[in-house]
């Protein structure tokens, strides 16, 4: 049993609605085949939100259009399993599922809202036609139906749904739209929702009024939240577990206060370092020096070890499996010991 | 951070023109490899180009007519047949492909360089100059190129190539002008343009340096359009005999052809055909090539 | 942008925040002088760069450069990175020989960081990672010893791991070679960071609504905007940013530059706002006390006595700057 397995049914907890297990996903192109995402396992359990942070690069998007095997031409699926949990409790093998099957699994069961979404909306329908479409689409609903879920959805993300649901996209702001996103996205109920970076390119109190909108969406209603963001302090708003990701695998995983402050992968307390609070006095930040590998021949060992202050010889020869560090909490460092974040306590400001 | 000097570790020369030629026809050969379309073009394009160049050196001249072998089908002595005169077509052929690609040649390079200079000029400058060039534009394009190349004809006698080119490229310019002036208007935007500005590098260093070795691509594959312009142009206008049918090319071929009733005997098909289908494959030839040389202008796309 | 009215020091630096829309990318472009602005005065050690002779402003040029956001547009892609820093020296006569070019580009690319530098001389933009894109970026910038670098969010797109080691690098620009920087930025922890020793001006709907010290205007924001900003910000600590007091404003929606509020253009959203005041008259950004000034007028009068309207010609900071942008306007209609 690995520590993950282990961690998921000893302290009684329910069991997870999503299951990954050595998750590799391989990009076929000219140059070579990158190794974009590198036996990724993880958990999701009823009702909580995940964050997955890492910088451009790492395979957090690439991770998140697996789940929903919505890979693009050249990309594929290499191994790994990805187990789902229905609401009567079946467990279904997402991998295995034909076209049809998945079709009703997007969107009914798991729904994604993409990077840039505001600009997913198409400019020459109005938000209602597309409500409706988007609907149809994954299930069999009456107009009614659908009717009735949009105008509720739209008020709990603070939107008038007289006026937003004739308007075009183009009569919407840039928040409103992503609201409206996130609006569809729980059209059909769904289990879960992935987001791949809610909050990027909008302005700070847009991003404020969306992460709040979130916020009371989760405590409304009941849906488990996966969101990629490269955006560390969005974790800590809206995660109760964060997992960083770093050149194609999961390096540390734990609940997001541990994570915070007590963190146990020399690059997630790099990231942590490189970004100070707002308020109070000038903090010391420092950043990480190097650039990611490339995953086309990734060398041996550990990815990091070439940008990591604590590395040694044994790190660039043998790959670091995720060592348990502590409640439900792993990191995949051997010397993870050694890791500590000094953290200077801050009041807030007013 | 003081970096410890090195004493002559790497070449560092930046390399000399010499070198970049050197390195830019190493890259059009590898781009060609990729593509097996563009290394096709490439070929045909090649051959037309020999072909218009040496044929009439090779072959000096078509043949005496012969009545007795009017229209005759290929065979082997004549392997695209005769044609009305009982001369050799495929002579013919050889010989006649340098006139029009010259002129085409001509009239492309001198619509370009028109439009080229105007159309930056007027994207990069703004204001009246702008508004002067392209109302200017706006007017020779509303004029129907053919119907005037038509008229012209009757006043000016199209016998030298170079009054021929001159002619069709006064009257391509005004599209292509446009579409440069379009990227142009783009490409001003830029940031790394924004940058040179205020690094003040001077408008002919940006112009020429900065923004229009962008479009080098766009440029070539006008550069090619504008020759199968030309090359339909003058192709009609001989055959519909508003040019001199003096000598014999392609064109010429046409006309005689058709005015002589090739038509009416299936053994004269190729004598129609193979100016057609010549000319069909170099425009196809041009396209295919320019397309996939891409690469040779934008090191983005080269794949290194 | 509308009645901006800005100066900078020699090797001062002064953060220009603000979310999209504001004006700030405009304001930047303008002290460059890249855009002309449609009333107001842009000067330059005293004189007005739009009346200055061919020499003057060409001076002028020099002196101010930019660096900007995006790396993958901000490099010409067909050109390498030495072709892309030996034009300037050439075309400005600072290098008289191809390999005097050559030393000098390999020196530039040491003070950027980019080591080691030969290896960098003959690449190409998209061989380059987004970090050391910006770099090359801001070596073009530092070829012609620039007094003043307007960096427009230069530090937005590339990764938070070298984000800190970008702003280091600038740091020690303005330390080692006095180069002062306009900064802008819509993220205000950076800000905080790079302007700790310098100002903040806070624009909102092209307009300064607070201009004060970076650590008085972090920690003591005068503003409702400014303490809206601060508030809304997630904080990277999980017990800090859920205890963090939000500000609640009266409105979510933000007006469209086509149609800005009457009075103080904050007033739909401004949780202060009193009816008759603030949607009538607009608030200059008038001083509070020595250092900070602000636009608003319930903050004016509690601090001063009087709302924020001026008394007579603008007051600025300093009498004497290097650079600063009187009563600036761009975009407006003449009304």
């Amino acid at each position: 049993m690995t520590a993950w397995q282990r961690s998921s049914t000893s302290n009684g907890n329910p069991a997870p609605v999503l299951s990954v297990r050595n998750l590799e996903v391989r990009y076929f192109t000219r140059a070579g085949t990158v190794q974009a995402v590198r036996d990724v396992s993880f958990d999701l359990r009823p009702g909580e939100s995940i964050a997955l942070i890492g910088e451009s690069g790492c395979g957090k998007t690439t991770l998140g259009l697996a789940l929903l095997r919505l890979l693009p031409k050249g990309a594929r699926i290499v191994d790994g399993e990805i187990r789902y949990r229905r609401r009567d409790g079946q467990v279904i093998d997402v991998l295995q599922l034909d076209q049809e099957e998945i079709r009703r699994f997007r969107w009914q069961e798991c729904a994604m809202v993409f990077q840039g979404a505001l600009n997913a909306l198409n400019p020459v329908l109005r938000i209602w036609d597309q409500m409706l479409d988007t609907a149809r689409a994954h299930a069999a609903l009456s107009r009614d139906e659908v009717r009735e879920r949009s105008e509720r959805l739209l008020r709990m993300v603070q939107l008038e749904p007289e006026r937003v649901l004739n308007a075009y996209p183009h009569e919407l702001s840039g928040g409103m739209r992503q609201r409206v996103m996130i609006a569809m996205s729980l059209l059909l109920d769904p289990q879960i929702i992935i987001y791949d970076e809610p909050t990027t390119a909008l302005d700070i109190l847009t991003q404020r009024a969306i992460i709040e909108v979130l916020r009371s969406l989760r405590e409304q209603l009941d849906f488990s939240m996966l969101f990629i963001s490269h955006d560390l302090p969005l974790a800590a708003e809206l995660a109760d577990r964060v997992a960083t990701m770093y050149a194609g695998k999961i390096i540390e995983v734990g609940d997001v206060r541990e994570i915070f402050y007590n963190p146990r992968h020399p690059y997630t307390l790099g990231l942590i370092k490189a970004v100070p609070p707002i308020v109070g006095e000038l903090y010391d930040i420092s950043s990480i020096p190097g650039t990611p590998p490339n995953l086309i021949e990734p060398p041996p060992g550990c990815s990091f070890h070439p940008r990591c202050p604590y590395a040694r010889e044994r790190c660039a020869r043998e790959m670091p499996p995720l060592y348990e560090v502590g409640a439900l909490h792993t990191s995949a460092c051997h010397y993870w010991q050694e890791v500590k974040l000094e953290r200077q306590v801050v009041e807030t400001g007013d | 951070m003081a970096q410890t000097a090195r004493p002559g570790k790497l070449e560092l020369a930046p390399p000399g023109l010499g070198q970049r030629l050197a390195t830019a026809v190493k890259v059009f050969f590898r781009l060609l490899g990729h593509s097996k379309a563009g290394f096709l073009g490439f070929l045909g394009v090649l051959f037309f180009v020999v072909l218009a160049l040496a044929g009439p050196i090779i072959v000096p001249d078509a043949g005496r007519p012969d009545m007795t072998k009017i229209y005759q089908p290929p065979s082997l002595e004549h392997p695209l047949g005769t044609d009305y005169e009982g001369r050799d077509v495929l002579k013919q052929m050889l010989r006649g492909g340098r006139a029009i690609i010259v002129v085409a040649v001509l009239a492309a390079t001198l619509s370009t360089l028109i439009s080229i200079t105007f159309g930056a000029l007027a994207a990069y400058a703004g204001g009246w100059p702008d508004s002067i060039i392209m109302m200017l534009t706006d007017v020779v394009l509303t004029i129907p190129q053919f119907p005037l190349l038509v008229v012209l004809s009757a006043f000016v006698k199209l016998d030298r190539p170079w009054l021929l080119a001159t002619l069709i490229a006064l009257l391509s310019w005004p599209t292509l002008l446009r579409a440069v002036r379009a990227q142009v208007l783009s490409l001003k935007e830029r940031e790394y343009v924004e940058a040179a500005r205020a690094l003040d590098l001077g408008i002919p260093r940006i112009l020429f340096g900065e923004i229009l070795p962008n479009m080098a691509s766009y440029i070539v594959m006008s550069f090619t359009i504008g020759m199968t312009a030309a090359i339909y142009a003058q192709v009609a206008l001989y055959f519909l005999g508003l040019a001199p049918l003096a000598g014999e090319n392609w064109g010429i071929m046409l006309n005689l052809a058709w005015v002589r009733g090739a038509i009416f005997y299936k053994d004269s098909l190729m004598y129609i055909l193979a100016p057609v289908l010549a000319i069909s494959l170099l425009q196809l030839a041009m396209v295919t090539m320019s397309r996939s040389l891409e690469g040779v202008f934008n090191p983005r796309l080269r794949e290194s | 942008m509308d009645d901006v009215s800005l100066s900078l020091e020699a090797g001062e630096v002064l953060c220009l925040v603000g979310e999209s829309g504001s004006g700030k990318t405009t304001t930047g472009k303008i002290v460059a002088g890249l855009l002309k602005p449609t009333s107001g005065s842009v000067r330059f050690r005293g004189q007005d760069i739009w009346q200055m002779d061919k020499a003057q402003f060409k001076a002028y040029r020099r002196a101010v450069q930019i660096v900007h956001q995006d790396p993958y547009a901000s490099l010409n892609p067909i050109h390498t990175v030495f072709t892309i820093l030996a034009a300037p020296l050439q075309r400005h006569g600072m290098v008289r020989s191809r390999a005097e070019a050559v030393r000098r580009v390999v020196e530039l690319l040491e003070t950027v960081d980019l080591t080691p530098p030969e290896s960098f001389l003959f690449k190409y933009p998209h061989q380059l990672s987004g970090g050391q894109r910006q770099r090359v970026s801001i070596a073009r910038a530092l070829t012609v010893n620039p007094e003043l670098i307007v960096a427009d969010e230069a530090t937005s797109m590339v990764d938070v791991s070298i984000r800190v080691s970008l702003l280091n690098t600038l740091q020690r620009l303005r330390d080692e070679l006095g180069v002062g920087f306009l900064f802008i930025t819509h993220d205000l922890a950076i800000a905080k960071y790079f302007a700790w020793h310098g100002r903040i001006a806070v624009m909102y709907l092209g307009r300064v609504v607070e201009f004060s010290p970076t650590p008085a205007l972090i920690n003591d924001p005068q503003h409702p905007y400014t303490r809206a900003l601060l508030a809304a910000i997630p904080e990277p600590d999980p017990d800090l940013t859920r205890r963090k007091g939000k500000l609640q404003l009266r409105s979510l929606d933000i007006p469209s530059l086509l149609h800005i509020p009457p009075g103080c253009s904050f007033h739909p959203r401004c949780p202060l706002f009193e009816a008759g005041l603030c949607d009538v008259q607009r608030p200059d950004l008038v001083p509070i006390d020595e250092k900070r000034l602000v636009a608003c007028h319930v903050v004016a009068r509690e601090r001063t006595g009087t709302i924020a309207k001026h008394m007579a010609s603008p007051v600025g900071i300093s009498s004497n700057p290097m650079i600063g942008a009187d009563r600036g306007e761009y975009g407006k209609e003449s009304s």
